[in-house]
């Protein structure tokens, strides 16, 4: 499995990090790298074996399901780039 | 008392208790040895205020006897690690400015035990890397030197700033974190002692998130009965972290008796890599024969899926931290990218997260991405899942026959110069975290202790891995092959 140009161009645009087109060329090679460091995984017989969900055998503990946090609107917005009005503050999203 | 900031936790803690010194004069020390110590860029946000307002506190409270394990001594805390009113940025500048409203569960616990917080240690961004050459505020330092040479030398990472800190005697001792060594890696760079816990041991709430089913935090010491006081403070179940364990915490300093008559401890044939200098085989031989001199059993095992586990990693741990770092998006906290007219909601995304990762973050962000695709998601994320199950059995299996710790190698090298390694392809350094990856995948407690130098004077260290919530019992034996090491060597101070 080889990385072209055009499949890390799509690959950054879905991590939604912008990638100038000239920086693709050494981005593709650094993936096939990686990638090929990867597949040695390819060798292993992986018939009938699970995949791990979780490293402890341990269930996840439940709650009631009730609210417990809450009234913190400052608190939450006081590391925003831009709040406005109580809100988080974003570019337009539609015409 | 002089060099009050050299003083170990348990050395402080007893001083303290017999009245000879006082939380205020060791945290004096510590802040004036941080303050003279700015080449090593260690401390990389530091809290004078805070450290000495809670000194005075903690003085108050030894005088009324009311007086835990950790009270009055000074860390310090790796910048991973959200600290309410005090700037938390994981080393990256996407979050220049955040200034957490919370405290993390890990370091609202030691606060609670009564230490002290000096400051935030420098780390890798995001704790990706194995230098700390990714950081935001620059490299961090190691005090250490080869024997004629004035070359500067990693920490290792991505705990970088809490060994160096450990180790130049900033701080009586230092939060880490470890998602495939970062606690332990530098450790063995440093001549300190690191140990992860198991899995689940200690609360990961407010801690950045990198990859989390790996991730865990740990105390970086000078010794391990050092270790074993701070591990107690930092674990716990916290009910804000599902994954945190629901299991009492024993006295892990009582179980340090330096008995291992009886034990078994394993010998891994996997690890014997090709390659590897002589000095570590050397060094590995050696703790062997300690240990068996301390009356333990040695036996030959075999994990025979070892050379899977750094490219299971490198599927695992990416993948987490592309859906993990997927809200450093400009909205809600650190930098947003200056726009252009015109730019909308995606190019501020895109932007922001251009400006604000490094390289090797982006590097993993993306490769998460790839391995997380439609089309690729069973042939990469799931088949390094079914590889994981596969080392986890690896290690299930040498325990059900009885070994009770595995000796290995901490790293296969000594620390190597800053730069020295930039030219070499990320693969590379990854092979860095070959003997300590293998543990943060099937969950289990790892120490790094320091066992000797090599041939330049550098530090060298081995890993004892234990079972699954056994810390105590790894403890023990680290405690016991730190006796029989006899390791003292100090960095000469040239900082």
């Amino acid at each position: 499995m080889s990385i072209d140009q055009n499949t890390a161009a799509k690959v950054a645009k879905l991590a939604r990090i912008k990638v100038e087109d000239d920086a693709l060329p050494a981005l593709a090679a650094e993936f096939n790298t990686i990638l090929e460091f990867i597949e040695q995984l390819n060798e292993v017989d992986v018939e009938g074996v699970e995949p791990m969900t979780s490293v402890t055998p341990q269930r996840l503990k439940r709650r009631e399901d009730v609210v417990t946090d809450g009234n913190q609107q400052d608190k939450i917005l006081s590391n925003a780039p831009d709040a406005r009005e109580g809100f988080f503050a974003v570019p337009k999203v539609m015409e | 008392m002089s060099d009050l900031n050299k003083l170990g936790l348990a050395e402080a803690r007893d001083a303290l208790r017999k009245g000879e010194t006082t939380s205020v004069e060791l945290t004096k020390a510590c802040l004036s040895a941080i303050d003279k110590a700015d080449a090593l860029n260690a401390f990389v946000h530091k809290t004078p205020e805070i450290a000495l307002e809670r000194a005075a506190a903690a003085d108050a409270r030894l005088q009324q006897g009311d007086a835990p394990a950790m009270c009055g001594l000074p860390v310090g805390i790796k910048d991973l690690f959200c600290t309410k009113g005090v700037a938390s940025q994981a080393a990256s500048k996407i979050l220049e400015g955040f200034v957490p409203e919370y405290e993390s569960t890990v370091s609202q616990q030691l606060a609670d035990n009564g230490a002290v917080m000096l400051g935030k240690l420098n780390m890798d961004e995001f704790a990706m890397g194995s230098s700390n050459e990714t950081s935001t505020y620059g490299n961090a330092v190691s005090p250490w030197r080869r024997e004629g040479s004035d070359a500067q030398l990693t920490p290792g990472g991505s705990s970088g700033g809490s060994a160096a800190a450990v180790a130049a005697d900033l701080c009586l001792a230092a939060t880490g974190t470890d998602t495939g060594g970062s606690i332990r890696q530098p450790a063995a760079f440093t001549g300190t002692v690191g140990i992860k816990p198991t899995y689940g041991r200690c609360s990961r709430w407010g801690v950045v998130a990198f990859a989390s089913s790996l991730d865990q935090a740990g105390p970086m010491t000078k010794s391990v009965r050092d270790a074993a006081i701070m591990l107690e403070a930092m674990s716990g179940h916290d009910p804000k972290d599902s994954t945190s364990a629901d299991l009492a915490v024993p006295n892990f300093e009582a179980m340090l008796t330096g008995d291992i008559r009886g034990k078994k401890i394993g010998i891994p044939k996997e690890y014997h890599m090709e390659g590897m200098p002589a000095e570590i085989e050397k060094l590995w031989a050696e703790g062997r024969d300690m240990l068996k001199e301390a009356g333990a059993e040695i036996v030959d095992i075999s994990l025979p899926h070892t050379k899977y586990a750094l490219p299971a990693y490198y599927v695992i741990a990416p993948a987490e931290a592309s859906s993990n770092l997927a809200r450093y998006d400009g909205v809600r906290y650190g930098n947003r990218a200056r726009l252009e007219a015109g730019d909308g909601i995606t190019e501020m995304y895109e932007k922001t997260r251009a400006q604000g990762f490094g390289d090797e973050v982006k590097r993993r962000v993306m490769v998460g991405t790839y391995v997380l695709s439609a089309g690729f998601y069973d042939a990469y994320y799931n088949r390094a899942r079914r590889v994981r199950s596969l080392i986890k059995q690896d290690f299930e299996n040498v325990f059900a026959a009885g070994v009770d710790a595995i000796l290995t190698p901490a790293t296969p090298s000594a620390a190597f110069g800053l730069g020295e390694m930039s030219d070499a392809d990320p693969v590379a350094m990854y092979l860095l975290d070959v003997f300590t990856v293998t543990v943060n995948l099937a969950g289990l407690p790892g120490i790094a202790l320091p066992a000797g130098l090599d041939s330049q004077g550098l530090p060298l260290g081995l890993q004892l891995i234990g079972r699954p919530w056994e810390e105590g019992d790894l403890l023990n034996t680290a405690y016991a092959l730190e006796q029989s090491t006899g390791f003292v060597a100090k960095p000469g101070n040239w900082w």
